[in-house]
């Protein structure tokens, strides 16, 4: 059996390195470490900003090639851009003729002067204080929400969740309280947008969670259902859905019994958005291991508390990126809404092209550019939105 | 702190007596899992204060066994009585032999997303009604009993194996289980953690605690369990107390079955 040195290695011997190519070979077994070495700074090829570009735009012949590549595209179209948005743009203006001149850019006067319509729409003018006031309120609550630390912010979910939207509505709507009503019809633009959009995503989440849990379920009835309700509103475009509530629901509804359009609508988008919401959250729940399920159920938890407690929280936050695709997506389809004669963002601005009066060579390519800066700032940030509280989440419970 | 003892050491067993009350009755169950019969025909009388180990090789159903207690298996033939409480698809019922029985995992299951100390308050507030502060108290006696306290601000994936396992183990005290239930609870930890878990389950015997473990220390066996029982095939092929089980096997299965585990 070899001695075994590293157990009774004598302390005060002093040939403690390892010795290469050493004669004896139980003293190449020997090493006893002296003192530990100090930390070096990493080297210069790999710091800093020149080892940054290095690592990342020069590591090869064929990434050097793809640098110069990307950069002279972007040398191709930014300046352009920049030329036609700003510096040869049309700020201000009375009517077409500040945009026909040689060589315009985007005619942002257009904008300027219908910038009303594109956030109201043709909602009342003297009544239009209503609308900022529902934005301003909803805006004030909505923004301190999204900081975690913020004291009082159950009380201020509170409110958007059952106060809000009975608020909004009765201000928006009118007909109470001394305000002249304002019909629906009449809505347009942002409004439109952000109505059928918050709507849509308040109603689809839980609906969606509801649906999920009822195609898990043990119950074949409700499993059933819910199976049912899903395929059919997946299986279905949005355009034939619009269309359904708004042409051929009245028709099988009793004489004198009408639903507001807008309504008809906003039933229509929430309904079908909860079925792909479904489908995303069925996804988290499948990700849940049993283990879950079976240590809640062996503490004695009843099905709504385990669900609410262990297996929601955990599914919802391992499919965020998925809700928020769906909000996304549910978001930018409110433009079709068009098809169903209500002007939203879009839909309002595509219908000032026919405005005489602005019609130049650059309006639609100027509304276009608008309408899109709007939606891609909501989507965006809902976007950075959702990765912030990801990694908020993320940090308690990262395993180690 | 206190000293943990070793495995091999006396333990008190003053407080160890098993009683006459039933605790636990099992008549000619009999579960599937589709068409695969898993257990058969099992019979089993726990009485409180009794600490019993099921061993037997992989896939003899033991685990099933345990389950079916607190149903998280369903059987299909047979009468399970937990409590005095038959079960049966009655959930009432269902729940309350749930609040009565602890359990604890191979793969410890700690809700990832809580704290340990959310963990252990979770199930008193909301299945016994316990005020928050009161259930709190408990949570961080019991984190104390398994020497973990110190960590309940922590989520269970900074915890190691051994420490989750504890802490699995402190959530189910929490409940004041009359029964505890476990499944194979060191099967899943690094050899130098099995102690500190065992060390937490002889305590709790000590304490006179009805236990049923599956597991397969058979040290443990020896020094806690006033009976052991050894499965194959779904059934019950013998038990005895822990010291004729482990000298005078007298299946040749119980014998097979011995030497392979304790031959090294």
């Amino acid at each position: 059996m070899p001695e075994m040195h590293w157990l009774n290695a004598d302390m005060n011997d002093d040939t403690s390195r390892p010795v290469a190519g050493g004669k004896n070979s139980a003293q190449n077994l020997r090493f006893v470490r002296e003192e530990f070495l100090a930390e070096e700074p990493a080297p210069v090829s790999t710091v800093g900003i020149s080892g940054w570009m290095r690592i990342n735009l020069f590591s090869s012949p064929l990434n050097i090639i793809l640098t110069a590549f990307s950069l002279y595209l972007v040398w191709l179209i930014v300046p352009p851009v920049i030329e036609w948005a700003f510096i040869n743009a049309i700020w201000e203006g009375e009517d077409r003729n500040a945009c026909l001149v040689d060589n315009a850019g985007a005619c942002w006067a257009f904008i300027d002067a219908k910038f009303g319509q594109i956030i109201y729409g043709r909602y009342t003018i003297d009544e239009r204080w209503r609308v900022d006031l529902v934005y301003l309120i909803g805006a004030g609550a909505l923004i301190p929400l999204l900081f975690e630390k913020m004291p009082g912010r159950r009380y201020l979910a509170l409110f958007l969740i059952l106060i809000y939207p009975v608020f909004a509505f009765v201000l928006l709507t009118g007909g109470n309280f001394g305000l002249p009503h304002v019909e629906t019809a009449l809505w347009g633009g942002l409004l439109v947008t952000l109505v059928v959009a918050v709507v849509g995503i308040v109603a689809s989440l839980p609906l969606g969670i509801l649906l999920a849990l009822g195609r898990r379920s043990d119950m074949p009835v409700v499993r059933m259902f819910c199976i049912g309700f899903i395929e059919l509103w997946r299986g279905v475009p949005l355009i034939t859905v619009l269309f359904m509530a708004s042409v051929m629901l009245p028709l099988f509804l009793p004489e004198g019994v009408n639903f507001d359009k807008l309504i008809r609508v906003l039933i229509g988008v929430a309904l079908f958005s909860s079925a792909y919401m479904a489908e995303v959250v069925r996804g988290g729940l499948q990700a849940i291991p049993r283990g879950q399920y079976e240590a809640a159920h062996a503490l004695g938890l009843s099905y709504w508390q385990s669900m609410g407690f262990i297996i929601l929280p955990q599914a919802l936050r391992m499919v965020i990126p998925g809700i928020v695709n769906t909000f996304i997506g549910l978001f930018k389809d409110t433009t079709l809404v068009l098809i169903v004669g209500l002007f939203d963002l879009l839909g309002i601005i595509q219908l000032n092209f026919t405005d005489p009066n602005w019609s130049t060579p650059q309006t639609a390519a100027t509304g276009y550019a608008f309408a899109g800066l709007i939606f891609w700032a909501f989507c965006f940030g809902m976007s950075r939105y959702s990765i912030r509280v990801e990694n908020k989440l993320n940090e308690g419970t990262r395993r180690a | 702190m206190t000293e943990s003892q070793d495995i091999a050491a006396p333990i008190d067993r003053s407080r160890m007596e098993v009683t006459d009350e039933v605790a636990i009755q099992i008549v000619d169950m009999h579960k599937w899992f589709g068409e695969f019969h898993v257990l058969k025909a099992i019979d089993l009388t726990v009485f409180r204060g009794e600490r019993i180990v099921v061993c037997g090789p992989s896939g003899s159903g033991k685990s099933t066994l345990i389950r079916c207690i607190n149903r998280l298996e369903e059987h299909q033939r047979g009468q399970v009585i937990v409590n005095g409480i038959e079960l049966t698809n009655d959930l009432k019922k269902i729940d309350e032999v749930r609040r009565e029985v602890g359990m604890c995992f191979q793969h410890f299951n700690l809700f990832p997303h809580l704290t340990i100390l959310e963990n252990c308050t979770l199930a008193p507030v909301w299945v016994r009604k316990m005020p928050r502060s009161e259930a709190h108290d408990i949570a961080l006696h019991f984190l104390e009993r398994v020497h973990i306290a110190d960590q309940a601000h922590k989520f269970p994936g900074q915890l190691s194996g051994g420490q989750q396992q504890r802490v699995a183990i402190a959530r189910s005290l929490c409940m004041n289980p009359q029964i505890m239930l476990f499944d194979e609870p060191t099967s899943a930890l690094d050899p130098e953690m099995i102690k500190e878990v065992l060390d937490v389950m002889i305590d709790l015997a000590q304490e006179g605690m009805t236990m049923i473990c599956v597991t397969h220390e058979m040290g443990f066996a020896r020094t806690v369990a006033n009976r052991v029982i050894f499965m194959d095939e779904g059934q019950i092929v013998e038990q005895n107390e822990p010291e004729p089980f482990f000298s005078q096997p007298q299946h040749p299965r119980t014998r097979e079955f011995l030497s392979q585990i304790l031959s090294h």
